[in-house]
């Protein structure tokens, strides 16, 4: 039984489930959209960056530096075309939208691509590690990526707390009707905002592509653990996102130490009861009685 | 100044009474459906019967809750595996057991409410989720039920009934399953707790401070949804005989809800013939299309992306406001003077 | 000139109708000061001119060019500004945030944020603090300050006195009645008569929808209004 190397491993885990989570939290947090089809977008990042390895020969890292431009324009056009129109449709059409996508992703990444399994080269960072003491290992490569994930929250709560567009961001998140009377063009912060939760996406993706090895049905299996750690962590906080993610990680590694199978179930019955206390420290006692009526 | 003595508040017109009529005689028709149809037949619409119920479940949940459930499959899961449990470890009627592991579920869903109806919105959503995954998980650990592996009732219903025995008692229990959830929900939105259902989707906020008790209609949701779910399950279960591995197509799969989500909004969210009608449309495609492969996939999708960018509302629902046609009386309408 | 021209605008809430073919025009430079009780169409009509709310009929045409169909975002940059009711601030951005969330609207002119700080100096140790943090009359004067931000022609105000103390009141109207005499052209929702007739050049008064007064604000008596505001001067016998 090795709990610190279990919780290392843990915290490092968390880093890989908040770089995935970053854009759903984004999306969530900015437009109220839930999106399914967040871990189809990873992928496709994924056999994007896969396209170039393979037929150009350059190296993952290089890759995603030609994915991610790809990526924000993707999300630019995805939120103009579809997501926008859903929105306004109703708040829970955005959810058919995003469930045809992931289906379609899907799909057609089997036609293109069959249903092989592929990974991406992750070069000589890929499978050195640490040995820190006889029982403590560290990858680097998961050190790499929980650095990628801090690096993209700060770049983003830079934006978010520095600039203009972030002000617009938050002043639209809030409320966007005002946002719209004091000249912010709401749709347009909503194209921004999915471009970058898109982008994020792809870099999740690249990522865990070369954590592990990935097929055209992968998208969905990564997303629980997102959303997850979006919700512990609390909607609308970035910083909130890396929090959850660790601590779904560290729950998780810490129960498989205990018997491997209880891997994911730790998991999630540390997230239903961090939501069960916040809900009920939030909303009091008052919801307690079958009648609600209102008190002067 | 008087009021126009031709005004008034109905709730049936001569259409809605008329259609009340025709689908009570198709129902009648329906139940006799084992001596006048083949095998064929009653296999397709046993699996119309398990859509249907699906789809009117969550339709009650979202569409008339406000609870986005992302996690139905939970109950579906537990309906499956209940009946395997009954029926081949305490080798108790199958049928029998069907029905006890509906009251099961519907038991299990009690204490749930009570943990996640204090969340909302996404948290709501994706808790029902992980209460799923957390289900799943629990059972796969019983090596009694199969370890995740997967399990099957073959020899409980084999050794009992003939195939084409066990083929129409399947079907009149999906059938009467169907029906009975049908006319629950039909009774339940006629009632005072229907029109209070209703006010509390539109402004909870508002509900609540005309004294409309929220918790206790989400819960009376909640619950039903369990037992419609759990009663969904068991049919599956014995039409299909075997359950799956864990996996993508698990009993316990996100599949389950994603299918749940088209047909209520393709079909038109918040209505009540609207489910019936997405179910109808995912049936048809699943049973003329799918042999397309990744066709059927990327159809699926597109009917999906279309109907929410084109007919937000849904089929059902476009056709509701642009006729203003209610075919079955759940609502109350206004009448004016002519 | 005519800066603004509402023609026969017709405007609902859900089904009910809250405005019924209002036409009226603002000049620029003027106050023109609506009144009316509650209910009676003034906030959806105010919305309607900034783009907020979308009419069932009529026209809007700001300096010369229909904006109808033009969105509320493209109207601010155009020069339109509502102050809404309840002033609806962005509660977590700070009151230099909430303030420069309107530069978005790109206009040229002269205010900025020290701009505003100098006609509302109160607000000035509190640039840093949460806009939810604030009482009602800073909170007014931040939401005024954004909309000047915009460097706006037309400058409408939904109900600023509202729930706001008398003194600081006072305070408002002070600085509307200095932006006024800079040229700023005002539209100003008033439940309290004597204030509206105090501040503005000229007065309409909205009932059930419709305009039911409209006069210079010097020549019309606070009797004439009274009357039209409550529906008084309707002749007898007409449906109640």
């Amino acid at each position: 039984m090795n709990w610190v190397n279990a919780v290392i491993h843990g915290i490092l885990l968390g880093g890989v489930y908040a770089l995935l989570a970053t854009g759903l939290s984004l999306m969530f947090g900015v437009m109220r959209i839930i999106n399914l089809a967040h871990g189809s977008l990873a992928l496709l990042g994924a056999y994007l960056a896969f396209l170039l390895t393979e037929h150009a020969g350059v190296s993952t890292y290089f890759a995603l530096i030609a994915v991610l431009p790809i990526a924000l324009l993707f999300g630019y056009v995805l939120q103009v075309t579809m997501l926008e129109r859903s929105l306004r449709a109703g708040e829970l059409v955005p959810l058919l939208t995003t469930f045809g996508l992931l289906i379609v992703i899907a799909n057609l990444l089997q036609y293109f691509f069959s249903p092989d399994v592929h990974s991406l080269p992750s070069g000589s960072i890929g499978s050195a590690s640490w040995r820190v003491s006889s029982t403590i290992t560290i990858p680097w490569f998961d050190v790499l990526i929980l650095g990628v994930a801090i690096f993209v929250l700060v770049g983003l709560q830079l934006l978010l707390t520095r600039t203009q567009l972030g002000r617009e961001l938050r002043a639209t998140a809030a409320d966007a009707e005002t946002a719209e009377l004091v000249g912010v063009n709401a749709r347009g912060v909503y194209a921004r905002a999915t471009a970058i939760a898109v982008a994020t996406a792809a870099l999740a993706g690249v990522f865990y592509a070369m954590r592990s090895a990935f097929d055209p049905f992968a998208g969905p299996s990564q997303l629980i653990y997102a959303f997850e750690a979006v919700v512990i962590g609390g909607v609308g906080s970035l910083w909130g996102t890396l929090l959850g993610g660790i601590v779904l990680g560290v729950a998780q590694t810490v129960g498989a130490q205990i018997d491997v199978q209880y891997f994911a179930l730790a998991g999630h019955l540390v997230f239903l009861a961090v939501l069960v206390v916040r809900a009920v420290a939030a909303g009091g006692l008052r919801r307690l009685s079958f009648s609600r009526t209102v008190t002067a | 100044m008087t009021l126009p003595t031709s005004a008034g508040v109905q709730r049936w017109s001569t259409v809605s009474a008329g259609f009340t009529a025709a689908l009570a005689g198709l129902i009648v028709l329906l139940g006799f459906a084992p001596y006048l149809f083949g095998e064929n037949a009653l296999n397709n619409l046993i699996q119309l019967y398990f859509l249907v119920m699906l789809a009117i479940m969550w339709n009650a949940l979202a569409g008339y809750g406000g609870l986005v459930s992302v996690g139905q499959q939970a109950f579906i899961g537990i309906g499956a595996y209940a009946v395997v449990y009954l029926s081949v470890q305490h080798s108790l009627n199958p049928y029998l057991a069907m029905l006890i592991a509906t009251l099961f579920g519907g038991l299990v869903s009690i204490p749930l409410a009570s943990i996640v109806l204090w969340l909302r919105g996404g948290a709501f959503a994706i808790g029902m989720w992980v209460v799923a995954e957390v289900f799943a998980i629990l059972i796969s650990l019983d090596a009694s039920l199969g370890g995740g592996t997967g399990t099957s009732a073959v020899l409980a219903f084999n050794l009992r009934y003939t195939p084409e025995q066990r083929l129409r008692y399947t079907y009149w229990a999906a059938f009467v399953a169907a029906a009975a959830l049908l006319v629950i929900l039909f009774l339940l939105l006629r009632s005072r707790l229907g029109a209070s259902l209703q006010a509390i989707r539109d402004d909870e906020e508002a509900a609540a401070s005309l004294g409309v008790r929220v918790l206790l209609g989400k819960c009376v949701l909640f619950v039903l949804a369990g037992l419609g779910c759990t009663a969904a399950g068991t049919v599956i279960l014995a039409w299909q005989l075997s359950i799956p591995p864990l996996g993508p197509d698990s009993i316990f799969g996100i599949n389950w809800s994603a299918k749940m989500i088209f047909m209520v909004l393709v079909g038109g969210l918040g209505t009540f013939e609207g489910p019936i009608l997405g179910a109808i449309v995912l049936y048809l495609l699943q049973t003329y299309v799918s042999s397309a492969g990744v066709w059927y996939g990327v159809m699926l999708g597109a009917i999906a992306i279309l109907v929410a960018l084109f007919l937000p509302r849904g089929l059902w629902g476009t056709v509701q406001e642009r006729f203003n046609l209610r075919l079955l009386p759940v609502g109350y309408r206004v009448k004016g003077p002519s | 000139m005519t800066l603004l021209r509402v023609e026969a605008i017709d405007a609902r809430h859900g089904l009910l109708q809250a405005v019924r073919d209002v036409s009226l025009d603002v000049e620029e430079g003027e106050t023109l000061a609506l009144v009316g009780a509650n209910g009676a169409g003034k906030t959806t009509l105010l919305r309607t001119i900034a783009g907020s709310h979308r009419p069932a009929g009529g026209r809007i045409v700001f300096d010369g060019a229909d904006v109808t169909r033009v969105r509320a975002h493209k109207r601010v940059r155009m020069g339109i500004a509502l102050v809404p009711e309840g002033r609806r601030l962005f509660p977590r951005l700070t009151v230099e945030e909430n303030l420069l969330v309107a530069s978005a609207a790109r206009r040229k002119g002269p205010w900025d944020v020290e701009a505003v700080l100098e006609v509302f100096p109160l607000l000035r140790p509190l640039r840093g603090a949460r806009a939810a943090s604030l009482s009602g009359g800073e909170q007014q004067a931040t939401a005024i300050g954004r909309a000047l931000m915009t460097n706006p022609r037309l400058l409408l105000l939904d109900e600023v006195s509202l729930g706001l103390a008398p003194v600081v009141v006072e305070r408002v109207y002070a600085s509307l009645a200095e932006l006024a005499e800079r040229g700023t052209t005002i539209v100003l929702v008033e439940q309290d008569i004597g204030r509206a007739l105090a501040v503005s050049t000229r007065v309409v008064c909205m009932l059930e929808g419709r305009l039911v007064l409209e006069g210079p604000a010097r020549e019309v008596t606070r009797e004439q209004v009274t009357g039209a505001y409550f529906g008084l001067a309707r002749t007898a016998g007409a449906a109640g």
